[in-house]
């Protein structure tokens, strides 16, 4: 597989490196993790880098990851970078508007490393 | 994965307990690979609360979650959640509140109906154990204590009435 370029957006620093880790241990090969602790940092963050993936928490300050995947759908430099969700928020409604928003995938926290695989693999064209 | 814990059927603190208990050993599990289990209230565990994450519910369910214990097993929450790594004071404080955040919305999503109603809070932490905490959402409360390496980790939830 080639490298990656990955995007953690989530307001906790720690959740960030678990996340990276979280892709380390489900084989993905990682180029480049670019950091953002809320929706508007993701914004700045997504026209400043080239990326191959986005990881999005919802709950968080500033502007919270359904937003962010809202406006991410409607700029050019975000086409074809699947965004997956990973949030403690695990009602229907929150999966329905994200993966309406644009999502491709959702991951409830607490997550394990092959919840990870299972669903960020798939949006990479990689079979999980 | 729900379990069956309907909002409606479960007017009672009491009920809540196992299913709060529950969400702790789930989160405990998943993210530090540790087994933790409930202590009875008579065996005396009681952490010094030197570092208290919180987190507010709002909305069906309204009220505050605290997770609280002694700053060594707050690090070493932190070591487990990071591997290895050093985990500096804003890291550990970090990963409680992560810890807390997780066990909320673990919380909420078992009691079937109540996740879609009820909102939460991003977390706080309170290093140093000399406060009193006063939430206006005085009501009912279930409290679990549980080991976690042999140290106490005390979990709170008070609710509105």
């Amino acid at each position: 597989m080639d490298k990656i370029r990955a995007l953690i957006v989530d307001d906790s620093s720690v959740m960030r490196k678990i996340v990276e880790r979280s892709l380390r241990q489900a084989g993905i090969e990682i180029e480049q993790v670019v950091e953002a602790s809320n929706g508007a940092e993701a914004l700045t963050a997504l026209q400043n880098n080239k990326l191959d993936l986005i990881l999005c928490d919802i709950n968080m300050p500033v502007m919270d990851g359904l937003e962010f995947v809202r406006q991410a759908a409607g700029l050019e430099c975000a086409k074809g970078i699947p965004i997956v969700m990973i949030t403690t928020e695990g009602s229907e409604s929150h999966v329905v508007q994200a993966l309406t928003a644009g999502a491709r995938g959702y991951i409830r926290k607490p997550f394990t490393p092959d919840q990870v695989k299972e669903h960020v693999l798939p949006v990479l064209g990689k079979k999980p | 994965m729900s379990t069956d814990t309907s909002f409606i059927t479960r007017s009672h603190e009491e009920n809540w307990l196992p299913v709060l208990e529950l969400a702790v050993e789930e989160v405990f599990e998943i993210m530090l690979g540790s087994r933790v289990k409930p202590v009875a209230p008579s065996e005396g565990h009681t952490p010094h609360g030197e570092f208290t994450a919180m987190i507010g519910l709002a909305g069906a369910l309204c009220g505050i979650l605290t997770v609280c214990c002694d700053a060594k097993t707050a690090g070493q929450i932190a070591k487990k959640m990071l591997g290895d790594a050093t985990s500096s004071a804003e890291e550990i404080g970090d990963a409680l509140g992560e810890i807390c955040n997780m066990i909320a919305g673990n919380f909420k999503n078992k009691l079937a109906g109540t996740d879609e109603r009820c909102m939460l809070s991003v977390p706080s932490v309170i290093s140093g154990g000399q406060y009193s905490l006063h939430s206006m959402a005085e009501g009912n409360s279930v409290e679990t204590v549980l080991l976690f390496e042999g140290a106490p980790v005390a979990v709170r939830l008070q609710l509105q009435s």
